[in-house]
């Protein structure tokens, strides 16, 4: 066997027990860092399949952010695995149809060779798979990305139009204004005469 | 060198990136804990203390150079204490989620224009992708403790975390765009000409940006709101102790010495000298990298913690629109007649 398949396999394999772990781990946090080994394993593979640059960027944007936003809102959740395992029945037709149409595809993609495709040749050890990807994104492929960065740039806004508020009488300091602060405008020199304490008739009175 | 390749046949190369990788790790090891005993002496002396001078080699107490040994060999026979409450399995391995991505960024870490572990073309998006997993040191150390101190330090450090590393990825985008290549080696050669010549001029900005953007994505003094010591006590690693506190430690001072490295390959010219006759060799990278780390110790006696709300609004209202700006910039001289002066 060659080296490469063995670590496909053991890959694989850690792929697979962490995309089960996810389903049935029943601490929700244990199965969000399970989350995070299946992303970080699906990248060594891509990478096995000299796609580096989409190794590279699953494991910068999926693992390091994404899951990141993730972890930190599960974190704080009080989320009740009983009351949600509750509901399994429920959602089973709609799960065994989202599966059954990832079977087709994989069957789909797995039997390619009966479909008349073929692998593409490997590539030698100096082929630059992120120039490739570069230039094809920012020359054929320009309108289609400046699309999807537009279209996630309205995620973007909306997420934040969704989300904010103006408070009322929220104590709020313009840094700014807080820089440019001068002793001019914050102390005052008053000059007063020496004075004797009197007595305090009021305070007899009272 | 040719005999033991005889010797070990295919199992050759497995051996020697192992050796190579132990002649990476040692010496960075070394450095991080004297780079403790140097923290502790710098800041004695900023603030007119003598710092640590007791323990030396053979009775010679050599201004305290024995410490950091000793310090190690304190923390190591110190109890590793779990509380009860604790997720037992993700409280240990939490230490190695912090220590693992500082180590293994160093891969690709060119120390001359040969010597360096793995010469890959995408260098730059690996240290990128690697150093964003550190978070998960944190995260985790702080939510497996059950201690609502170190989960808030933890909460803190990943909010910080997130949002400086946007601004420093896009510092590294406006040096990729002046380099044109994501190989730090390429990076490096980029900068030829000395002093004059390095990214720090013509991105001086982003150099900045990222300068600071590093103090805060290792954590430190006076972005430190993760330890705040004065608030929640020390933050996400409140409840370790021993050995598995003192792998926290080191992968925050490997960080710092990681970026330290990264600042001067990418804006200081690496191991290029800065007067053009002189030789260029491995001595001007120490150099740099040392005064960068004095800078991070510098820092860490002069400014006072931030307040939390100043961290966020300096990341994301300050330097994100800063670095857009100057990429958008070096973007468009570089169309103009004048764009070799950013390249």
């Amino acid at each position: 066997m060659e080296f490469s398949t063995v670590v496909f396999y053991f890959f694989a394999a850690i792929l697979l027990l962490s995309g089960l772990r996810v389903i049935t781990a029943k601490n929700p946090v244990h199965a969000a860092l399970a989350l995070v080994l299946a992303f970080f394993t699906a990248a060594g593979l891509w990478i096995l399949l000299e796609a580096e640059f989409l190794a590279i960027t699953l494991v910068l944007v999926y693992v390091g952010a994404v899951m990141v936003l993730f972890l930190f809102v599960v974190m704080m959740l009080d989320i009740n695995i009983e009351q949600l395992r509750q509901q399994f029945w429920d959602y089973l037709p709609i799960a065994a149809l989202v599966a059954g149409l990832m079977i087709v595809q994989m069957v789909l993609v797995l039997g390619g060779e009966t479909f008349g495709l073929t692998a593409p040749a490997p590539k030698p050890a100096d082929y630059s798979n992120t120039r490739e990807l570069g230039l094809l994104l920012y020359t054929e492929y320009v309108y289609p990305f400046e699309l999807a960065a537009v279209i996630l740039l309205v995620a973007i806004v909306a997420a934040i139009a969704l989300t904010l508020r103006r408070r009322q009488g929220v104590k709020w300091v313009d840094p700014a204004v807080q820089v440019k602060v001068k002793r001019e405008g914050r102390v005052r020199l008053v000059n007063l005469k020496p004075q004797k304490p009197e007595l305090k008739a009021e305070e007899d009175e009272a | 060198m040719e005999l033991f390749q005889d010797l070990l046949g295919p199992a050759w190369t497995p051996v020697w990136t192992l050796v190579k990788i132990v002649a990476i790790v040692l010496p960075l090891l070394t450095a991080v804990a004297y780079l403790t005993w140097a923290e502790r002496k710098v800041i004695g002396w900023m603030q007119v203390r003598m710092g640590p001078n007791r323990v030396g080699f053979f009775g010679f107490r050599l201004w305290g150079l024995g410490q950091p040994i000793a310090d190690a060999v304190k923390l190591l026979t110190k109890e590793i204490i779990i509380p009860s409450g604790a997720s037992r399995g993700l409280f240990l391995f939490a230490p190695v989620l912090a220590i693992a991505p500082a180590m293994a960024a160093w891969a690709v870490i060119p120390f001359t224009d040969r010597l360096v572990l793995a010469n890959i073309d995408a260098s730059l998006l690996y240290i990128l992708a690697i150093t964003s997993m550190g978070v998960y040191g944190v995260i985790v150390a702080g939510w497996a403790s059950n201690s609502k101190y170190a989960f808030l330090g933890s909460l803190r450090s990943a909010a910080q975390i997130v949002s400086y590393e946007i601004a420093m990825g896009f510092a590294l985008v406006g040096v990729l765009m002046s380099a044109q290549s994501l190989n730090l080696v390429e990076i490096v050669k980029g900068q030829e000409g000395g002093f004059w010549h390095w990214y720090w001029l013509p991105l001086f900005p982003l150099f900045l940006v990222y300068l600071i953007s590093g103090v805060a994505e290792t954590n430190r003094a006076p972005f430190d709101v993760a330890e705040g010591e004065s608030e929640i006590v020390a933050g996400f690693h409140v409840d370790y102790s021993g050995m598995a506190f003192a792998v926290f430690f080191l992968a925050e001072y490997a960080n710092m010495i990681l970026i330290s490295t990264l600042t001067s390959l990418m804006f200081l010219g690496g191991w290029l000298s800065p007067i053009p006759g002189l030789p260029d060799g491995f001595v001007w990278l120490a150099a740099k990298v040392s005064f960068i780390l004095l800078l991070f110790l510098w820092f860490r006696a002069t400014f006072p913690r931030y307040r939390y709300d100043q961290i966020m609004r300096l990341g994301w209202k300050v330097f994100i629109p800063v670095t857009l700006f100057w990429i958008l910039l070096v973007g468009l001289m570089m169309q103009t007649p004048y764009g070799h002066l950013f390249h």
